[in-house]
């Protein structure tokens, strides 16, 4: 009776900083240890509160970044320089801390293996981390499912997971640029917004029925879906998560 | 478009703990318009509480407001809510 009446029931966990990788300037990436942890779904997240000596508590949601293992689970934060809960994440936390968090939460903006493919996925910015859960399960699984990820940063500095995911592109997997901002030198890659054209030069095509990931903060999600049902994508094969502009 | 618009994963924490289940992926049909949407895909506007609002047609879907041992829930904009078994 007791199982049955805490199935389903959303828990905080006390959660342990084991490591802490510094991603670029503005973005680290957490690996916490939870004991009890269920495993996840690439693509889903956590929520993560802080509570103040005075009690006041501030709750806030993050994408987990990596494939399920045992009880890693690394989250990926970016740190917004007026935010409440990212820069402590980003700043103050060190291995050996304690964190509280509750997951994972969501089933909607989920990829799996036996979702199957093509799958395209879209990111912009730290969008791009539930993302990468999804290719490092694919290349955890050793999987050759057609699957391009087309990520949209403001400069080659800014790219989250650049040496990774130039190691894991190739069997199946592209890994597409644009830097909107500003381009190293002698860049060939696209060097604008994600428009209808990009989308339809890295593929694949509406007529390939691709399952599509898309996520960053809103007015690209906004873009980058409408773009994407003109060019004839199915608007139910067409999952979005979107980022505030606030908050973090 | 509002820049400040969320969707429903966003509040997927909120709902799971008002439901006692995963939403995200349950389907909720408008009062307004009759549209159907996966609760993922609701547009989700945050401040006092939180409003969930039509995709289709922005007839407001939902109200959730925490007080201090309460949670309400406004569902009145909601026809029909169905989440697949768990």
């Amino acid at each position: 009776m007791e199982g049955a009446a805490l199935l389903g029931r959303l828990t905080w966990e006390l959660a342990e900083v084991v490591d802490l990788v510094v991603e670029n300037p503005r973005v680290k990436t957490l690996a916490l240890d939870v004991p009890e942890w269920p495993g996840h779904r690439t693509g889903q997240h956590v929520d993560v509160r802080l509570t103040a000596e005075d009690g006041y508590q501030a709750e806030r949601s993050y994408s987990i970044a990596s494939a399920p293992s045992g009880n890693r689970v690394e989250l990926t934060v970016e740190t917004l320089e007026d935010g409440e809960v990212s820069p402590y994440l980003t700043d103050v936390l060190r291995p050996g801390d304690k964190l509280e968090l509750r997951g994972p939460i969501g089933g909607y903006f989920v990829w799996e293996l036996a979702t199957g493919g093509p799958v395209l996925l879209v990111g912009g910015g730290s969008g791009v981390v539930p993302l990468m859960a999804m290719i490092r399960e694919r290349a955890a699984a050793g999987s050759d499912v057609d699957l391009r990820l087309l990520y949209s940063s403001r400069t080659w500095d800014d790219v989250i997971y650049r040496d990774e995911l130039e190691r894991l592109a190739g069997g199946g997997l592209t890994v597409t640029h644009t830097l909107t901002r500003s381009q190293p030198e002698g860049w060939t890659g696209y060097s604008r917004r994600v428009d209808g054209e990009m989308l339809a030069e890295v593929g694949p095509a509406a007529a390939d029925r691709p399952h599509v990931y898309v996520c960053g903060p809103t007015p690209f999600v906004e873009a980058v879906a409408a773009a994407l049902v003109a060019q004839g994508h199915e608007p139910q094969r067409i999952k979005t998560e979107r980022f505030g502009p606030t908050g973090g | 478009m509002d820049a400040f618009m969320l969707d429903g994963n966003a509040v997927a924490g909120l709902l799971h703990e008002v439901f006692g289940g995963e939403m995200t992926t349950a389907s909720g049909t408008c009062a307004n318009c009759g549209s159907t949407a996966q609760v993922g895909a609701v547009h989700v506007f945050r401040s006092a509480g939180v409003v969930l609002r039509c995709p289709s047609c922005d007839n407001v879907l939902a109200k959730f407001v925490e007080r201090r041992t309460q949670i309400c829930v406004d569902l009145s904009g909601l026809r029909l809510l169905a989440r697949p078994e768990q």
